[in-house]
């Protein structure tokens, strides 16, 4: 592969940067805010039971079929296509986003849950003796010592929704893996420009390992004054 | 559309057997792609652990290349990377094209690769929970290391790995889904067809949801049934 295409190829791919990074972080966002309440559902019997019947279905078929349910299937409906939603099922970003919001939230449901289990019940009991109010306590006592524990596993998460985001290129959109398939449509050279892609997953997947390491650094440094 | 059911089933207009016939298809592929990475998961695992520098720092690398980089787009390597070296080769053999290569065969390979960086950690992880006295006992009493291998090191380690590799399982299916890129007829691609004729869009993912379902669940039963079966002798050991 000659240094020039090679440059002309990730400057154009580099262009769906931006796409990728923002339905990563908004469905990271979505689904994250979407599994804390799914875990505060699960304080019900019949919460629980919904919770866990959402993580089933989600985490047990392919997000390539959701998001295709979400994008063709939910137009067959004449009621969604009349109702005030269509504006948005009818764009393939909304749709896409829909669908990675849905699938980390059921996973990231699961990572939490762990979290949520290695909080100490005594520290939830001071707490509430010292008189925090329920809100205080989880954003004061629950959620940070859960985050912490979740940590490791939740980067991993980090980066499969990062991958993840590849796959929104088969509803059109134009994202680096979407770029990439256009190229290659143009070019036929799919094996350089396939790589020039995936270079560019795999740098973000580092810079995110690499910050997780040092935001778990950070956040616990009492585990890691042996190493120094 | 719930009249429509009939499209699902057996009858002169279902698509029962094909979408069954496509579940057959998902099916074989995931099997034929678990089996690769655990071949391949295994030499990554014995190399992350084993002496020689340079193959852990190159078993390391693999894992993190893996684990970074979409499955679609390994899917697209080795599909069309695969088209272009066999055309290569069979151009300078003198054939005449068109050249192609399998979408099984394309998937299996990069769902096999994929699966192996993850199935090597599951296995490193297992390998190094094996106590290591066992290991020197084997060893005193003049085992060979492949004996050793075979009647030490596999069996305890495949008890603490059967879970990993049973989640591992479960994403080499759903993966498997991914193949459809390559045209190759299984799950996914069947219903796309399906949906794209009957223009039943949502009832036809949602079955293919459903046989996904299925797959994913009947097998983790399996995997659960095997881990009670392995962990036999440490239970009957505790009573």
């Amino acid at each position: 592969m000659s240094m020039d295409f090679f440059l002309t190829t990730m400057r154009q791919l580099l262009a769906g940067l931006p796409l990728t990074l923002n339905l990563g972080i908004l469905s990271l966002f979505g689904g994250g805010c979407l599994a804390l309440l799914l875990n505060l559902m699960r304080v019900t019997r019949t919460g629980n039971a919904v919770a866990s019947g959402y993580v089933f279905l989600f985490r047990g078929s392919p997000l390539l079929i959701q998001i295709f349910m979400i994008y063709y299937g939910l137009a067959t409906f004449g009621f969604v296509r009349h109702s005030f939603l269509w504006p948005f099922f009818r764009e393939p970003y909304w749709c896409g986003l829909l669908a990675l919001i849905l699938n980390d939230a059921a996973y990231t449901s699961e990572i939490l849950r762990g979290g949520l289990r290695a909080v100490p019940k005594g520290a939830v009991e001071a707490a509430r003796v010292s008189g925090m109010t329920w809100p205080t306590v989880l954003r004061r006592v629950i959620l940070p010592i859960a985050f912490r524990q979740a940590l490791p596993a939740y980067s991993s998460e980090v980066i499969s929704m990062l991958k993840a985001t590849a796959l929104v290129s088969t509803i059109t959109l134009m994202e680096v893996t979407g770029l990439a398939r256009a190229l290659v449509s143009e070019t036929w050279r799919a094996v350089e420009i396939f790589l020039c892609a995936a270079a560019i997953y795999l740098a973000l997947s580092l810079i995110v390992t690499q910050a997780t390491a040092w935001l778990e650094r950070r956040l616990s440094p009492w585990q890691f004054e042996g190493n120094r | 559309m719930w009249a429509d059911l009939d499209l699902l089933g057996f009858g002169p207009d279902g698509w029962g057997q094909v979408l069954l016939h496509a579940a057959v298809m998902s099916l074989l592929v995931s099997l034929a792609a678990f089996a690769f990475g655990i071949v391949l998961g295994t030499l990554v695992a014995w190399a992350r652990t084993g002496r020689s520098r340079l193959l852990r720092s190159l078993a390391g690398l693999y894992t993190a290349v893996m684990r970074g980089v979409p499955d679609i787009l390994v899917i697209y390597l080795f599909y069309f990377g695969g088209r272009q070296l066999v055309t290569a080769v069979g151009t300078a053999l003198g054939f005449a094209g068109p050249f192609d290569i399998s979408g099984f065969l394309a998937g299996m390979l990069a769902i096999g690769l994929i699966s192996a960086a993850y199935q090597a950690e599951v296995l490193r992880g297992a390998y190094q929970a094996v106590p290591s006295g066992t290991i020197e006992a084997g060893r005193v009493v003049g085992m060979t290391r492949f004996t050793l291998f075979r009647r030490v090191i596999v069996p305890q380690a495949m008890v603490t790995a059967i879970p990993g590799l049973g989640n591992q399982w479960q994403s080499v299916v759903k993966e498997s889904a991914l193949v459809s890129v390559t045209g190759m007829v299984e799950i996914m691609r069947q219903v796309t067809v399906a949906a794209g004729s009957t223009q039943e869009h949502f009832l036809f993912y949602a079955a293919g949801a459903v046989l996904y379902l299925i797959i994913t669940t009947i097998s983790g039963q399996v995997f659960r049934i095997i881990e009670h079966r392995g962990l036999r002798g440490q239970l009957a050991g505790e009573r």
